[in-house]
């Protein structure tokens, strides 16, 4: 990967040798070729071929450890017919997009889009750039380009035994028009694309040498600390900065807009050290005595409410629910979490009356310039963002960019300096963008033969989209809060046909920040679904398997990922001593996934998940290993949320500031993970998020197989899990 | 002022004397592959070797380390990424994000020379890194990798 497409190389070299004091941290490599990709002319935006055959790929979306990169390259080499050991990949600016009319289309990498939302267009795009690629050839041998045939860079025409290569035809190639009918290959033909090939980005990721955001350095850098207010709403009340303003290396002592005080210093050890130091007085704002327990109470009143935004609606819910033969009804919770991205929200920002530089790790680039466009008060062709390396972004870094709008807005406090602001663990912590809390309140109707008639879900809680969207509210409802439990669609759609169906949402909206955090809305809906759906399979004393079979017929991807995972998982066979197994299913970002967990509850009340056996139906798969990596690494994500993860409220803050009081799976917690992916074509989903959705139901079923007790809540920590 | 020996090369660093050594890494000696994560010891993103032992250095201030004490970042683990954890985490594709893989390997490295033959109890025990993306299978699988290489020698 390429950064620092905007710096004047020299100033860029400088600057990282001043950072290392003469050792070299590996810039110049690829900053080299990020030069070299600048003055080749482009076949077209997707595509460079330098002389000695290296190809570039440029990708609009971010890598973020989901694979991406590598994915998107592989997909551009199949259609190129590139020789994969000279495939290297660059992330355009925003600004040049922005420049180039949108040439690269939407930067956003979220929503489990990195793919699905590319293929199309990029593979397109390496298509024509073969066959200009194949023109430019057949031009300069005066033979039709039928006759001539691509592979590995190389360019052969039989007939006249000739051959060259990509990187001797590709300036001719940049001059030709780019064709209008551009045909795709056949996944059934691919040889670069679907293969587990190593990712392109590993090798600096063993040696320290990848750049991330935190750890760009630039010549005459200053470093920045911040301190917001832990209180929504609230504000600085008093601080004083004469206190500190001696301290070593402090250069100076700001409040950043109502809620905030800023330390700029030389380093930014100084820069926390002098901050922590200060004693801040808060006016803690009109939300000073909300607390978990009040949060709780306000979504536990729209369980019942009147009034609800309606997501789902099927049959006459309360006549069948009110000549149901039997009835049960359950009431779940799913608290506030965090991202817990490893590396802390940070950005630099350099600012002067003319423009606006910022380096940072985002999701969504344009968001970033947007922000940055905003808080400099410059004209959008004046600013732009390069993209470093994420450490994790999980929806954090699409969220919000309130760390880049503080970056810029304490770089025009000292015009022409970078500053680079670093987020404490604990102001990172206190500031996230969270998980939303929710509350679910289900009834489900049995007929005789123990057929579910009926299901009746109430969703209460904190809409994502009201606090940083509102202009996708439509009258006023969150559609994406009814993500997985939609009656169709290719996104998310429910897959169990149940005649009378009313799922509906009551917007109750705590002052703490909600934000898209991994899996979104469908980790609690997949809960209290896949939950229930096992609730009412005992309730009829019906294997929770067959109970679900006979609601999938007309779903039948739904059903082939659940009967994968069963299958493999052994499902009615007996499992080892004390073993006991749960089953959840799933569809969101276009994908279907089922989990089969193994879990054991010791006699003390200590759950041990030995196995989870996961299937998956993305359509397409462009790298096997990859997939099976996103999986394990969901399940890591998703057992987090289910064990441990709990944002708590007291007296108008978040109690929470950092790893030693959010706990999260380690090594020791992590289970074996079998992944089974069933790529049905024809279709492309997601991969990144998916397997999220099922790891705590599936998880969660198996804990009431093996003890008979129904947690209702997350995380587990809270729960006793001894025997009933 | 405090002098320290990192990765084979002495360092005269100007710097207080409570200033955690992950800082002074990154900000006086210019080695950033030794990352911020918590600031309290708890995740283990900070992780180099001193004296072979790993050690997180976020919550350590420099004034506690001597010349004499053999400090070795991820920088410095081997020369051309040749370590046997380095070579097994190519080789399993074990990085995600990356972010905390420094921390992760030099734990694996540290367990390693301690223990060449580590059981799952014992890698349980010892690698309590965190990592958000997850890769903690592809971890175990490549430190059992690297035992194996490492024993066929």
């Amino acid at each position: 990967m390429t950064i620092a497409q905007n710096l004047s190389r020299r100033t860029f070299l400088a600057g990282s040798a001043a950072a290392t004091g003469g050792l070299s941290l590996g810039f110049h490599v690829p900053f080299a070729q990020a030069q070299d990709a600048a003055t080749t002319p482009e076949i077209n935006a997707w595509v460079v071929i330098k002389p000695d055959e290296t190809v570039v790929v440029r990708v609009a979306r971010v890598e973020m450890g989901q694979g991406t990169l590598t994915g998107l390259a592989q997909l551009v080499a199949e259609e190129l017919d590139a020789d994969w050991s000279k495939v290297t990949t660059e992330y355009p600016t925003p600004g040049q997009n922005v420049a180039r009319k949108r040439i690269w289309g939407d930067f956003q990498t979220a929503g489990s889009r990195g793919i699905r939302g590319s293929e199309d267009y990029m593979r397109k795009g390496a298509v024509a750039a073969r066959m200009m690629l194949v023109q430019a050839a057949a031009n300069e041998w005066k033979v039709p380009v039928g006759e001539i045939t691509t592979a590995k860079g190389v360019i052969t025409h039989k007939g006249s035994n000739r051959t060259t290569t990509y990187g001797k035809v590709a300036v001719a190639a940049s001059k030709l028009e780019a064709p209008k009918d551009v045909k795709l290959r056949d996944p059934k033909d691919w040889t670069i694309a679907g293969k587990s090939v190593k990712r392109l980005d590993t090798a600096e990721k063993l040696n320290g040498k990848q750049i991330y955001s935190i750890d760009l350095k630039l010549p005459g850098m200053l470093n920045a600390a911040i301190k917001e207010t832990p209180y929504p709403g609230g504000k600085v009340k008093s601080f004083d900065a004469a206190k500190i303003e001696k301290m070593p290396g402090v250069k100076k002592v700001m409040q950043l807009e109502d809620t905030a005080v800023v330390v700029v210093a030389d380093t930014w050890w100084r820069a926390k050290n002098a901050l922590d130091a200060l004693e801040i007085v808060w006016d803690e704002g009109p939300n000073a005595s909300v607390s978990s327990a009040s949060i709780a109470a306000m979504l536990k009143e729209g369980l019942d409410a009147k009034e609800a935004f309606v997501g789902n609606k099927a049959g006459d819910v309360d006549a069948a629910l009110a000549g149901a033969a039997k009835k049960i009804e359950a009431v779940y919770s799913y608290p506030y979490q965090h991202h817990m991205t490893m590396e802390p929200m940070n950005a630099t920002a350099q600012w002067t009356p003319e423009k606006c530089m910022v380096w940072t790790a985002t999701q969504n680039a344009e968001a970033a310039l947007a922000t940055a466009v905003e808080a400099a008060g410059l004209p959008l062709d004046k600013c732009d963002v390069t993209r470093l390396n994420l450490g994790g972004g999980f929806g954090r870094r699409s969220s919000s960019h309130d760390f880049v709008k503080q970056a810029v807005l304490i770089a025009k406090e000292m015009p022409g300096t970078p500053v680079k602001l670093i987020w404490s663990r604990e102001q990172d912590v206190l500031h996230g963008t969270f998980h939303p809390t929710t509350q679910c309140k289900l009834v489900g109707g049995l007929d005789e033969k123990g057929n579910v008639t009926a299901l009746r879900m109430r969703i209460s809680g904190q809409s994502i989209l009201a606090a940083l969207r509102p202009q996708a509210l439509v009258n006023g409802r969150d559609p994406a809060q009814f993500q997985g439990l939609n009656a169709e669609g290719p996104e998310g759609q429910f897959g169990y046909e149940i005649p009378n169906v009313l799922f509906d949402h009551a917007m109750r909206n705590p002052p703490f920040r909600p934000g898209f955090w991994r899996g979104v809305n469908n980790n609690q809906n997949a809960i209290y679904l896949e939950c229930f759906v096992d609730e009412m399979a005992h309730a009829a004393g019906q294997d929770p398997l067959e109970f679900r079979r006979k609601m999938m017929a007309k779903f039948p991807k739904h059903l082939a990922v659940l009967n994968t995972v069963a299958e493999k998982a052994g499902w009615g066979k007996p499992a080892a001593p004390g073993v006991y197994r749960g089953l959840a299913q799933h569809m969101g970002y276009g994908s279907y996934v089922a989990a089969c967990a193994e879990v054991s509850v010791s006699d003390a009340g200590e759950l041990k998940i030995h196995r989870i056996v996961a299937s998956t139906d993305c359509g397409h798969v462009v790298n096997p290993q990859q997939v099976a990596a996103q999986i394990e690494g969901s399940f890591a994500y998703g057992l987090s949320a289910l064990l441990f993860g709990e944002m708590t409220a007291k007296n108008g803050r978040m109690e929470q500031e950092n790893f030693d009081t959010y706990e999260v799976v380690r090594m020791e917690h992590m289970p074996a993970v079998e992944s089974y992916p069933i790529p049905s074509g024809g279709f492309w989903g997601g991969v990144g998020e998916p397997t999220i959705f099922v790891a705590a139901p599936a998880v969660l079923n198996a804990i009431f197989a093996a003890t008979g007790k129904r947690i209702r809540a997350v995380p587990l920590k809270n729960s006793d899990l001894r025997k009933a | 002022m405090a002098r320290l020996n990192i990765n084979g090369k002495i360092h005269d660093v100007e710097v207080e004397p409570d200033t955690p050594l992950l800082w002074v890494l990154r900000e006086q000696v210019g080695l950033t592959g030794t990352k911020y994560g918590c600031g309290v010891a708890a995740c283990g993103a900070c992780s180099v070797h001193v004296d072979g032992v790993v050690t997180r250095t976020c919550t350590m201030p420099v004034s506690s380390f001597t010349a004499e004490q053999k400090i070795v970042t991820i920088e410095g683990l081997s020369p051309d990424v040749s370590h046997p954890i380095q070579k097994a985490w190519l080789d399993l594709d074990v990085p995600q994000c990356g972010y905390c893989q420094s921390g992760q390997i030099m734990a694996a490295a540290a367990l390693l020379a301690a223990n060449p033959n580590p059981s799952d109890a014992d890698i349980n025990a010892e690698m309590s890194n965190i990592c958000r993306c997850g890769t903690y299978n592809r971890i175990r699988a490549a430190i059992k990798q690297a035992a194996d290489t490492t024993k066929r020698g």
